[in-house]
């Protein structure tokens, strides 16, 4: 079989990618030298539809140019073109690396035919394969197959909560164990009230898209019904604008829920700074001025952790602290007093309601962790006796 | 109706979000990504509330003459002459040489590099409490502290360098790092994924519904 080495017309694009490398390239002629030949080109250029997307994406792959080879300096790299027909116009997708041989092109419209080739170049040239590749086209998919044990679960807890709420609405209320650090919120406040101080509520330090501030915030509502309960002011600065308004509400809510909405000031929500340390300078100057009493720590924090936690153990107040975020969990667990330490996080507000409907929501995570177990224990046994279908399963993209 | 259309807002977005994970047909995909523009509007408009918050308590405590009042007034001075600055620079503001990259390069950045080295500071204090040894979970606890710092650094495998390769220092709290640490985080990390999901369900059902305030 003859090997047809042809240097086509290309794009500028192409052709400077090509000019590029032939003046920076490692095997460059010199005045007087022979120029090498244009490497060979690529071939065997296939595509797919890449499955389970919005059908924005087509994965390519091809042989590599017999010319490129370790040490042989003869190849510099490949560059890919699409077209919307076999003969054009072209546009260049990628510029990709000498032993590339796959791509995945994520910049295509759904549904749409399209037609690729593929070049090599190096200091010899560019070479374009002879044959091109299409129509290959990008189709979406309905569901995202990879995501199937996530749905499962997902239904299986639905269900789960849907089962204990039915329970709880009979009439039979869930156990729920005793939480030592949602217990002291309620002493810490009582301490704040015989000291004639101020309870400080520290939300976090992440906007409303993390969950951790969402369960710190429906917290809030319990803790300040229970300032309003024993007359006590409770302080709340907000990093984010949107957890601002939404603590508003839910002081304002514990304040009616404990009969004293008179009481309620609006003054006690503040909005600080998203940024860290603006929002730690400021807690600090609270936290050293205002001497509050109890400090309680509910949500997302970072670095700022121990510099709030350790200027308040400076202050001798008592502190509360709960976090989800398992970096920040030892910094809180040696500087405060009690420390919620991940999913207790997400319990505080139905332990502190008591509502039979919230609590259904933890026993039904208690089952869902059972499960999970189980399928650890499994899964472990089955990869063991080489079994790997319920870990690909387990996979998700 | 101020409380059940919220609910009924919040129940079907929410569960058309948790659609839009499983379902990447545009005919999912496409509103949801317009969903989620409409929440950056949202929090662009709460900007405006919060700014307006800061600026009101503050002015309020300074008109009051509040103990603390000088800090405030720099503050809202601060506020003010950086949204100024902001706007006169307009979209070159992060461009090198505007006033709005001098404050952040002059001012801003030293003043969150000061508050931020403070935590070397606290880190010393909060381990001297942590390492002292009153129980025998401390003592475990400043165990497994000392072998994951000595560890670390070349001064732990120079002590042990006569022990076979596999038990010195760095084996060893490489040990500690992977096995006991990452089981115990993993453990953590997976009680709240069900916390996350079983408050979002909360939220989404309007089982959890404090957040729309107390009124009817």
């Amino acid at each position: 079989m003859t090997i047809h080495r042809r240097l086509l017309r290309a794009p500028c694009a192409l052709l400077l990618c090509a000019a590029l490398s032939c003046g920076g390239g490692a095997v460059s002629a010199q005045p007087g030298e022979s120029a090498p030949p244009a490497p060979a080109p690529p071939s065997g250029l296939v595509y797919a539809d890449v499955p389970n997307d919005a059908g924005n994406a087509v994965a390519l792959s091809w042989r590599k140019s017999p010319d490129d080879s370790l040490g042989l300096g003869r190849v510099t790299g490949y560059v890919l073109e699409r077209g919307s027909s076999p003969v054009g116009p072209w546009e260049t997708v990628d510029s990709l690396a000498a032993a590339t041989t796959e791509f995945v092109d994520q910049g295509v419209d759904r549904n749409t035919p399209y037609f690729y080739r593929v070049a090599a170049y190096g200091p010899g040239g560019l070479t374009l394969a002879l044959a091109n590749a299409g129509p290959a086209i990008g189709r979406e998919s309905w569901f995202n197959s990879t995501r199937a044990s996530v749905l499962t679960f997902v239904v299986v807890f639905f269900l789960l909560v849907l089962y204990f709420m039915s329970l709880a609405q009979t009439g039979r209320k869930p156990f729920m164990r005793r939480l030592a650090g949602i217990d002291a919120i309620e002493e810490a406040i009582g301490r704040a009230t015989e000291m004639g101080r101020p309870v400080l509520y520290v939300p976090g330090i992440q906007d409303i898209d993390e969950m951790q501030t969402v369960a710190a915030l429906v917290i809030l509502e319990s803790v300040a019904r229970l300032t309003a309960k024993y007359e006590t002011p409770i302080r709340v600065p907000v990093a984010y604008p949107i957890p601002f308004t939404i603590a508003q509400e839910m002081v304002k809510s514990g304040y009616l829920n404990a009969g004293r909405p008179e009481a309620y000031d609006p003054d006690s929500v503040s909005f600080v700074s998203p940024e860290q340390f603006a929002y730690v300078a400021k807690l600090s100057g609270i936290m050293l001025r205002d001497r509050p009493a109890a400090h309680i720590f509910m949500g997302s924090f970072f670095a700022e952790s121990l510099l709030l936690a350790e200027t308040g153990y400076s202050t001798g107040a008592i502190q509360v602290a709960g976090t989800a975020n398992v970096h920040q969990l030892p910094f809180f667990v040696v500087a405060c007093d009690y420390t919620l330490i991940g999913e207790e996080l997400y319990a505080a507000s139905a332990y502190l309601s008591g509502e039979p409907r919230l609590v259904s929501g933890l026993k039904a995570a208690d089952m869902l962790k059972v499960l999970l177990i189980l399928l650890i224990l499994t899964g472990c046994v089955l990869e063991t006796m080489g079994i790997t279908g319920l870990t690909q399963w387990m996979e998700t993209q | 109706m101020k409380r059940e259309l919220p609910l009924l807002m919040t129940a079907v977005i929410g569960l058309f979000m948790i659609l839009s994970f499983f379902v990447p047909h545009h005919l999912v995909g496409v509103p949801a990504d317009f969903l989620q523009q409409c929440a950056v509007i949202v929090v662009a408009f709460g900007y405006v509330l919060g700014g307006a918050n800061a600026l009101r308590v503050n002015l309020e405590g300074i008109a009051r003459r509040q103990p603390d009042w000088p800090y405030k007034l720099v503050l809202v001075i601060s506020l003010v002459v950086t949204v100024v600055i902001g706007m006169l620079d307009g979209r070159r503001w992060q461009e090198p040489g505007t006033a709005s990259m001098f404050l952040y390069n002059q001012m801003y950045s030293p003043m969150q590099g000061t508050m931020f080295s403070l935590l070397a500071f606290f880190i010393a204090s909060a381990a001297f409490r942590a390492f002292r040894i009153r129980t025998v979970e401390a003592g475990l606890l400043a165990a497994a502290a000392l072998i994951v710092m000595l560890g670390r650094v070349p001064v732990g495998d120079a002590l042990t360098s006569w022990l076979p390769e596999s038990i010195r220092m760095s084996a060893f709290q490489e040990w500690i790092m992977n096995v006991p640490q990452n089981a115990a985080k993993r453990a953590i990390l997976m009680g709240a994924a069900m916390g996350v999901m079983a408050t979002g369900l909360r939220v989404i059902l309007g089982i959890e519904r404090s957040y729309l305030g107390g009124g009817d």
